[in-house]
């Protein structure tokens, strides 16, 4: 399996607080790769910096590209998208718009067929097209942050706990539409909390503590690892 | 008062009210897009306003060396900045965009100035003379501060404000200059005199107010600028650049301020340092909308412009002491019905 993104050496701070440190990850063109750890151990900040939106130290490589200095928008450009833990939608503008300007700088000649697909994918999205997304629901809030990003058509999905406050009905919905995404092509880094459900869509996952990675390997290994059962996935 | 005199404050109430709806407007755009509070908006109507009447009467405008100056400190502190990452296209692209272009105008103002060149001529000329200065404020300030507290910004801006006056004394001297109208025509509204000009003012700012909404409501790019200022992080997320949106706001901004100061520039006096007070004043419409609201940024200017003018009859020299004065209740009442603007 080709190998779409390396990261070495990553280390991210907050002012004097080291909040993620010299972590390595490597991500295949294609399947689900899983982060999963406990709150606060770096999660959502790998995520951020992996997107851009956080300086970081170290080395990033893109599909044989360093990207280490790129720019937000120009890893968007490359085919990184980013669904983060705040979902930062455009709460004052309709779900069309929002849609809309999720093929800002990559897809944008395709933006009709994109809007289409996103629709076909998340019907519950083109019946609220109009409403604004301040007044949408919190499942209907995670579509349209899945669907912003999907207008892009990503090669990388990052997805930051997709199923944060969602009953248990719309987890499986969106657990769905990740597989589905999968089996598309696209690449999926899925940061859970559900760390079993994450860890048996997954091919491979690393666990994540206190900012630093402490282990990773085949998601069919880590799921029999007993120490991993013990600290984060219960009694299966 | 009788009705007569009512129309006639009206129509100066509405002239003035116009022009401090552009600024609020451009105020509001740039808070909501780089959160700074742009306090040298007003400086771009008196640099607008006297670098075309500079133009009109033959003289070369000093605010040139200006733009040739923030044009090669912008190009060079770019080159620095990209100085790892410079490739062919980026260095044509600093070469042209900051050097030959404003260097280029410079010339063209210097050939033009003294030729008796047509009234929109010098119009068009007196807006690109002031308005790429803008972005390049911009670039050279804020930019590279752009994470700064609202606080810090605000300091920054007042610093800019500054340099403008003490540079407008030097480019156009302590004198106040009129331009000539556009149409020199007079109509009668009933009773009342209204001269061409000011029908031409409140005429493009309703344009440009239409044009704004348009932008805004229609258009993929003014979409961006808006998601930029509705959540900046996510704008990023979707790859808008927040530099370029920093660029496209102040360069509308700027090209509000220059168009304001030409517009006005036949019916009032300007000094070097006249933009302040006609800035405030859209400052504060800007404040009654809360940073917020267009419409009721617009609403707040033309309550503004008439009580100015009402207040201008009966006590001329209180004219200012009684329009600031009004707008304390306002403001009260504001901070008592939305006591935090949230930041998410
Ligand atoms: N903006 C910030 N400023 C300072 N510290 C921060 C900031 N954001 C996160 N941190 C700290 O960095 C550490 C890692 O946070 P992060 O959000 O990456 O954790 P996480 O693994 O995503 O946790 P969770 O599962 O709760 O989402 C935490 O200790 C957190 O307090
Ligand atoms: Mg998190």
């Amino acid at each position: 399996m080709s190998v779409l993104l390396t990261a070495t050496d990553l280390s991210v701070s907050y002012g004097k607080v080291v909040a993620v440190h010299n972590i390595a990850i490597e991500l295949p063109g294609s399947g689900i790769v899983t982060l999963i750890g406990a709150n606060g151990a770096g999660k959502s900040t790998t995520l951020l910096s992996l997107m851009g939106v956080l300086p970081a130290k170290g080395k990033l490589m893109f599909d044989g590209i360093d990207i280490t200095k790129s720019p937000v928008e120009e890893r968007v450009e490359m085919g990184i998208s980013l669904v983060s833990e705040k979902r930062d939608l455009f709460s004052s503008m309709s779900v069309e718009d929002n849609l809309r300007l999720g093929c800002y700088r990559r897809n944008r000649s395709h933006g009709g067929e994109a809007l289409e697909e996103v629709f076909g994918r998340f019907p519950r999205l083109k019946e609220r097209r109009r409403q604004l997304a301040a007044t949408l629901s919190g499942g209907e809030r995670q579509m349209l942050a899945m669907g912003r990003a999907l207008m892009a058509r990503p090669r990388l999905l990052m997805l930051d706990e997709p199923s944060l406050g969602l009953a248990p009905l719309i987890v499986r919905d969106i657990f769905r539409i990740v597989t589905d995404l999968r089996d598309s092509g696209i690449a999926i880094l899925l940061v859970e909390q559900n760390a079993r459900a994450a860890l048996e869509v997954a091919s491979a996952g690393y666990v994540m503590e206190l900012g630093e990675i402490t282990t990773h390997g085949p998601a069919s290994e880590l799921i029999n690892d007993r120490r991993l059962i013990e600290s984060y996935l219960g009694i299966g | 008062m009788d009705s007569t005199i009512t129309l006639f404050l009206l129509q100066d109430g509405l002239i003035n009210g116009s022009i401090y709806a552009l600024l609020a407007v451009a105020f509001v755009l740039l808070f909501a897009v780089t959160r700074i509070i742009f306090v040298a908006q007003g400086d771009f109507v008196a640099y607008g306003g006297l670098t075309f009447a500079a133009l009109q009467q033959g003289s070369v405008p000093g605010s040139i060396w200006l733009l040739a100056g923030l044009g090669i400190i912008a190009g060079t502190l770019e080159f620095l900045r990209e100085r790892r990452a410079l490739t062919r296209p980026k260095v044509l692209g600093i070469l042209a965009g900051d050097f030959v272009f404003p260097l280029t105008l410079t010339g063209v103002a210097i050939l033009a100035a003294p030729q008796d060149m047509p009234y929109l001529f010098d119009m068009a000329l007196a807006l690109t003379l002031v308005v790429p200065m803008g972005p390049y404020i911009y670039r050279i300030c804020f930019r590279p501060m752009a994470s700064a507290s609202v606080l810090v910004l605000l300091i920054a801006s007042v610093g800019v404000h500054w340099l403008m006056i003490g540079l407008g004394l030097l480019f156009f001297g302590a004198e106040g200059y009129r331009a000539a109208p556009m149409f020199g025509a007079n109509f009668a509204l009933g009773p009342v005199p209204v001269s061409a000009q000011s029908l031409l003012v409140m005429g493009a700012t309703l344009a440009l107010l239409v044009g704004f909404y348009l932008f805004f409501g229609r258009t993929l790019a003014g979409k961006a600028l808006m998601a930029t200022a509705v959540n900046a992080r996510g704008a990023s997320l979707v790859g808008i650049s927040p530099s370029f949106s920093g660029r496209t706001a102040f360069l509308m901004a700027a090209f509000v301020g220059a168009i304001s100061g030409i517009l006005i520039a036949p019916l009032t006096t300007l000094y070097y340092d006249s933009g302040f007070l006609i800035g405030l004043k859209g400052f504060v419409a800007a404040i009654v909308a809360g940073f917020a609201s267009f419409p009721l940024a617009v609403a707040g200017a033309i309550a503004i412009g008439i009580a100015e003018a009402v207040s201008a009859f009966f006590a001329s020299a209180f004219k200012e002491v009684i329009v600031f004065s009004l707008i304390l209740p306002i403001l009260i009442w504001r901070s008592i019905r939305a006591p935090h603007l949230e930041e998410d």
